[in-house]
């Protein structure tokens, strides 16, 4: 039977003493253990409140963040993975439609086709937008002089809006009097329709959206490749390796963390590709720049279809969320 | 200390919740004014930056309160975007009385997201002088009616009338078929200098708009009701014929110009320009070629749609919020009768038109195609009085306002429409399109978007 002392003991120190393993007895087995604990609980008791008060003004800074994560970004969610269960019309109360939202969407022949669009979009401006920036950083990071003008240069580009970036490369492609027809006919090469033809309009869309969003991915790849001891280089210099072989086995390996976060950020972005489409093709010619996002855009503000456009936007969420849940599988598989 | 912080905090945040619910419950205010007046909010006011046409309204609404004690109206700018529409009617904030164009009604009436007014409209004076078509944009298959048509603009061919006489044409006899417009474009593209004989649009949903018309002026359609559902009508003759028109104009004649994916407002620039001959469109659009485009109104000519066989019906109108209570619908009425329906005003209204140096004499605002019979013949008589653009140049148009049957937007029109775009996209950009394919590809698309009508 312990003591009241002991009793207090383990008050304190909140842990039951335990020896070999063995069964402890119940400290509540008579009377006097019975007060002990009381006295226990009303110390605990005010601890806790002690504690509390002194992190009130946390709580309550963070109540505030609690509630606007809640009413801007949680609630809707949720009720976004509602509605694309729903049939609303925003008068009457929502019916139930099971999974008919997205029965219809799997009818819908643009689905296919937006999906088709936007994973030809992503393979091109992964292929754009992860080579040529590395490529560009590397580069950078050779440079001995003027390199501050060059990283300027190559990040302005993200400081402009990216309607107005759209509405600039708009001008660009014009198969009349736009710039690239003009300066390839003043050189004596025949223009391209850009825009204008289904079998080049993505790849135009690629390329505004690699010239706008590469600054950023850069200047990431130049700090990466920045913290490279130099002496890994000395040292492969010295077994002989050029200028390649330094490339692949030192400057890649060494920046192969950044690399693949950036390729899950850009996969990310890229699938969730919009103002381009919308502001330059509206979706045309023939349907070859239709995306996702585009076409949920159309679903919910043109035909005032919430529940398509909430059961697209439910499946593009999954679908990227499976990728993501992949690529962190992978990357842990390989460290 | 701390308590007291922490107990303002906890304060604050309760008091900014509480401001955010109430803030979310105050859209639909009471029917009343502290004085006993029916309130009503309507939107429809033209931008500031508009400075006669919101002059114009704003009088007719303090003249309307004047004339109307017991009613307030509370008006708001902003006409029809489908973007927040949906927000505002879930957020309460809709007006009662909103605006729409002819191709909103059907699509809002299936959602029930206008009220019905079949009943209310019963002592409404004048309704029955309207368009009966026009109404019937508003109605749904019961014939129930939700709203009231206040402008028409069925589609015609606009054309450029010093061009016609350049490649020899005459502007007072414009073409009737396309064999003739197909013609007419191959002359005046011959001109040279980069002018244009035809314009068409194909994008944003504006070429899907404008293939309708084609298939009305041919005397086809896009979609027919079987049964209870709707299917695609074009994949046929008339169908191939109004794209075998444009390929040829496009690709045999060059009379269409090489820049395509063309909207409303590049062409219209175009004509502004006088690079131009013609293109689609309605009476509307002249005045926004003078005042936007830098063009003339002594420049051009509106004629029916060629063809003859029909034409599409465009316009707008009004529609009732479905939360609305009895006494509120019939106040808005009152104001819509009042402000746009009403014979009585045409003659001060249209002076006001012309006095203020605003064109007169379209078929269009101030005095909008929308009325038969006696009603109509009042109108133009005025029209004809306060003329000060040239009337006679809109002559072959109301000419066939009158005979051609004019017929409304194909069901869930939007979707309808995008689907169509790259219909008229595969002809313009692609000279081996193959116009079988195209239709039936088309057609399984539309027959999917009408197949969502529910």
């Amino acid at each position: 039977m312990p003591s009241p002392r002991s009793g207090e003991l383990l008050a304190h120190t909140g842990v039951r003493p335990t020896t070999g393993g063995a069964p402890v007895p119940d400290p509540a087995g008579g009377p006097a253990g019975a007060a002990a604990v009381d006295s226990a609980r009303l110390r605990r008791r005010a601890r806790l409140r002690r504690r509390i008060t002194e992190n009130l003004t946390a709580y309550g800074l963070l109540c505030a963040a609690l509630v606007v994560f809640a009413l801007f970004s949680w609630y809707p969610i949720v009720r976004g993975l509602l509605l694309s269960f729903q049939q609303v019309d925003f008068v009457n109360a929502a019916t139930w439609v099971g999974l008919d939202n997205f029965v219809r969407l799997f009818d819908d022949p643009l689905f296919g086709v937006a999906w088709r669009n936007t994973l030809l979009f992503t393979a091109l401006a992964l292929l754009l937008g992860f080579a040529v920036p590395f490529a560009v950083a590397v580069l950078l990071n050779e440079l001995r002089h003027a390199r501050a003008y060059f990283r300027l240069v190559i990040y302005l580009p993200v400081m402009l809006p990216p309607v107005v970036t759209a509405l600039l490369w708009k001008w660009f492609y014009d198969p009349g009097p736009g710039l690239f027809n003009g300066v390839l006919g003043a050189v004596g090469l025949p223009g391209g329709q850009w825009l204008d033809s289904s079998s080049t309009a993505m790849l135009s869309l690629v390329l505004v959206s690699t010239w706008a969003n590469m600054g950023s991915t850069t200047l990431i790849y130049l700090a990466a490749l920045q913290t490279i001891p130099g002496d890994l280089y000395e040292a492969a210099e010295l077994d002989g390796a050029g200028v390649w072989r330094r490339l692949w086995h030192v400057t890649v390996p060494q920046t192969r963390f950044v690399l693949l976060v950036l390729l899950l950020l850009q996969v990310v972005a890229t699938m969730q590709v919009f103002t381009e489409p919308y502001v330059m093709t509206g979706g045309g010619p023939d349907d070859s720049t239709v995306t996702v996002l585009l076409l949920l855009y159309r679903y919910a503000f043109v035909y005032n279809d919430f529940g398509m456009a909430s059961a697209m936007s439910l499946l593009l969420f999954v679908a990227l969320g499976v990728f993501s849940a992949c690529y962190v599988r992978l990357t842990k598989s390989t460290d | 200390m701390k308590t007291v912080w922490t107990r303002r905090i906890a304060a604050l945040a309760v008091a900014g919740l509480a401001t955010a619910t109430v803030a979310c419950g105050t859209g639909s205010s009471g029917d009343q004014t502290a004085d006993g007046k029916i309130r009503i909010t309507v939107n429809g006011q033209p931008p500031q930056t508009q400075e006669f046409e919101r002059r114009i309204f704003d009088e007719d609404i303090a003249e309307f309160e004047r004339t109307h004690p017991d009613i307030d109206v509370e008006p708001h700018e902003g006409f029809m975007d489908p973007k927040v529409f949906s927000a505002k009617l879930a957020g309460g904030q809709l007006e009662d009385v909103y605006y729409v164009y002819f191709t909103d009604p059907a699509q809002i009436i299936a959602r029930r997201q206008a009220a019905d007014i079949t009943d209310a409209v019963k002592d409404l004076p004048h309704v029955t002088d309207i368009q009966p078509a026009l109404l019937d944009n508003f109605r749904d298959a019961n014939g129930k009616l939700y709203g009231l048509p206040t402008a028409n603009y069925s589609m015609g061919l606009l054309y450029s009338r010093p061009l016609f006489q350049r490649a020899g044409l005459d502007p007072d006899h414009p073409p009737t078929t396309w064999e003739e417009v197909r013609a007419a474009a191959k002359k005046i593209s011959d001109l040279g200098g980069g002018v244009v004989g035809y314009a068409d649009y194909s994008k944003n949903n504006q070429g899907g708009w404008h293939f309708t018309s084609w298939m009305y002026s041919l005397g086809g359609q896009i979609a027919r009701r079987d049964g209870e559902t709707w299917k695609a009508d074009f994949n046929n003759d008339k169908g191939r014929a109004a794209l075998t028109y444009l390929r040829q104009m496009r690709w045999d004649d060059n009379s269409m110009g090489s820049k395509q994916l063309l909207e409303a407002a590049d062409v219209q620039r175009m004509m502004g320009a006088g690079q131009l001959g013609m293109y689609l469109a309605a009476p509307d659009n002249v005045p926004v070629l003078v005042k936007q485009f830098g063009g003339n109104y002594a420049d051009y000519g509106l004629a029916g749609l060629p063809g003859g066989k029909g034409t599409l019906l465009g316009g707008e109108g009004y529609m009732i919020n479905p939360k609305a209570s009895p006494a509120k619908i019939k106040a808005g009425l009152t104001y819509l009768q009042w402000k746009y329906l009403n014979p009585d005003r045409f003659d001060s209204f249209v002076k006001r038109f012309a006095d203020g140096g605003q064109p007169v004499g379209l078929p269009a605002q101030p005095t909008p195609d929308i009325w038969q019979g006696a009603v109509r013949e009042q109108q133009e008589r005025v029209k004809a009085s306060y003329a000060n653009v040239p009337a006679q140049n809109y002559a072959p148009y109301l000419a066939s306002a009158t005979t051609v049957k004019g017929s409304i937007e194909p069901p869930n029109a939007q979707q309808v429409y995008a689907a169509l775009d790259s219909l008229m996209q595969a002809v313009l950009t692609d000279q081996g399109a193959d116009i079988t394919t195209l239709l039936t590809e088309a057609e399984s698309k539309v027959n999917n978007a009408l197949a969502q009508i529910r």
